[in-house]
């Protein structure tokens, strides 16, 4: 094994659990377990399914200017969360260019949590450092072990040990008196919650929540098919600094009143905004058995070029390969046939709307 | 019949000339569950070290090279539609393609069963 990789806190409890690790992002992380990508995806869609996320970074951002510097850092108003609520945003660079998807959490009236993708932390740190410079606010990068436990029964799994989440709905976060925290939220489209514990209370934590017949490790691989049937982008594959948020088509996550603001990237976002995307992105459904993968060609039935696979795979839950990536506007509208071009060969595939399986988040009654 | 292991997690089982390929149980189980088997057409030449299968699990496609030349005689549809045949039995049921031999020969060296066994331990 690569001995500069990062070790998880929890290593020892994956081994146990017939872990394959794999290198992702600077760590050794469990790709899989003893029961395989496909029962532990599908366990996850049924039950409830444990990952161990810890190589994403926490950052605690505090301070009299925390907000006026999140504001700065993204494209949205972090002084419309309420304390305990959270939104997922965007890092832009000056071209409106994406440097990381990210969530903020609100956790004090100048107090903030910011979870950043793992490949990307030393990139997003030394971007929100620059800016924090100008800025009264403390940006600091914490240890945790980061747990999300996934699932239709994932609330009531927690309920059984005591932590009840019966009046949080999606995206909201509490702070447990042991100083657990706890967002319900994911990247699976299942209900579920992230849990970030302090490292002396997580072996014990994660022990008693495997020890409940309805929870199972989940590793990497099924995280990547559960977040792309969810229509889900994974950054470096489907997220880039060339890509901006109306190519991606995640302008939902900007809300409009921001939209004429300040942060980094405004402009170059208005322009793109009003000119509209070249490329927009796309779910992608093949028509037989064999999955397109990322960086696969698409072309039209015509031998056009139109596009490219950027994440792609088998769907365990949909039963059928599943695909996003981003083609020529004109070929975006969803039932547009195209072929993907595999070693030679002319798959049928179908521009579909995203997601291929139903989001089932906890939104309240 | 004689059986070879390649360092490639592939065996071959050579009978009168015609070799069946197929890939390891420790193969299937580090590629994990699979859901597509790309198979070649029968009467397809092959030579050394092409790629004559792709096995496609939930997150990779992985290749399976040819351990020598010779001509595509038959192939696994049964995989097709069950491409976890591969998962459930990888050195009998789901074997992969059979190829008649243009060069025995080149299979000399490959490993026996008690040297594979050694080489993955």
């Amino acid at each position: 094994m690569d001995d500069t990789l990062k070790i998880l806190p929890l290593q020892k409890l994956h081994i146990a659990a017939g872990a394959k690790f794999g290198p992702f992002a600077g760590w050794s992380m469990p790709l899989s377990y003893a029961a395989g990508v496909m029962a532990e995806h599908l366990h996850t869609r049924q039950k409830a399914g444990l990952f161990d996320i810890t190589h994403m970074q926490l950052i605690e951002v505090a301070g009299p200017q925390s907000s006026v510097f999140l504001n700065r850092c993204c494209p949205i108003d972090v002084t419309d969360l309420e304390i305990g609520a959270s939104k997922y945003t965007l890092l832009l660079n000056d071209t409106a260019g994406i440097i990381d998807d990210l969530i903020i959490t609100r956790r004090g009236d100048n107090q903030y949590l910011v979870v950043v993708n793992a490949g990307r932390a030393n990139v997003d740190i030394a971007h929100m450092k620059a800016i924090a410079a100008d800025h009264d606010c403390t940006f600091r990068p914490i240890e945790r072990v980061f747990l999300a436990l996934q699932g239709p029964m994932a609330a009531a799994v927690l309920s059984d040990i005591g932590i009840d989440t019966g009046s949080m709905v999606f995206t909201d976060s509490i702070t447990t008196e042991n100083g657990v925290i706890i967002n319900r939220s994911g990247y699976t489209g299942e209900d579920g919650f992230e849990l970030a514990l302090p490292l002396d209370q997580a072996k014990k934590f994660a022990e008693t929540l495997v020890a409940d017949e309805r929870v199972m490790w989940i590793g990497l691989a099924a995280r990547d098919s559960l977040r792309l049937e969810a229509g889900l982008c994974l950054y470096g594959q489907d997220l880039t600094e060339e890509i901006t948020p109306v190519s991606a088509r995640l302008m939902w996550a900007i809300p409009k009143a921001v939209r004429d603001g300040n942060f980094v990237g405004a402009k170059a976002l208005r322009t793109a905004i009003n000119e509209g995307a070249a490329t927009l992105r796309v779910g992608i459904k093949p028509e037989g058995k064999q999955p397109v993968r990322a960086g696969t060609p698409l072309l039209t039935r015509d031998g056009d070029a139109a596009g490219t696979v950027t994440s792609g795979g088998f769907g365990p839950s949909a039963g059928h390969p599943v695909a996003m990536g981003y083609v020529t506007k004109q070929y975006a509208a969803a039932g547009t046939e195209l072929v993907a071009e595999v070693r030679g060969k002319h798959l049928p595939v179908t521009i579909t709307t995203l997601p291929f399986v139903p989001h089932n988040y906890h939104r309240g009654n | 019949m004689t059986t070879y292991y390649t360092e490639d997690h592939e065996w071959i089982a050579v009978e009168n000339n015609i070799a069946t390929i197929g890939i390891t149980d420790y193969a299937q189980e580090q590629l994990g569950d699979l859901v597509f088997v790309e198979l070649p057409e029968v009467g397809t030449k092959l030579g050394i070290g092409d790629t004559a299968v792709v096995v496609e699990s939930v997150k990779a496609a992985s290749d399976v090279f040819s351990p020598c030349d010779g001509a595509v005689t038959s192939v696994n549809d049964a995989l097709t539609s069950d491409p976890e045949l591969v998962n459930k039995s990888a050195a009998k049921n789901g074997w992969l393609w059979k190829m008649e031999l243009s060069d025995a020969s080149q299979l000399e060296g490959l490993m026996d069963e008690a040297a594979y066994k050694n080489h993955i331990s």
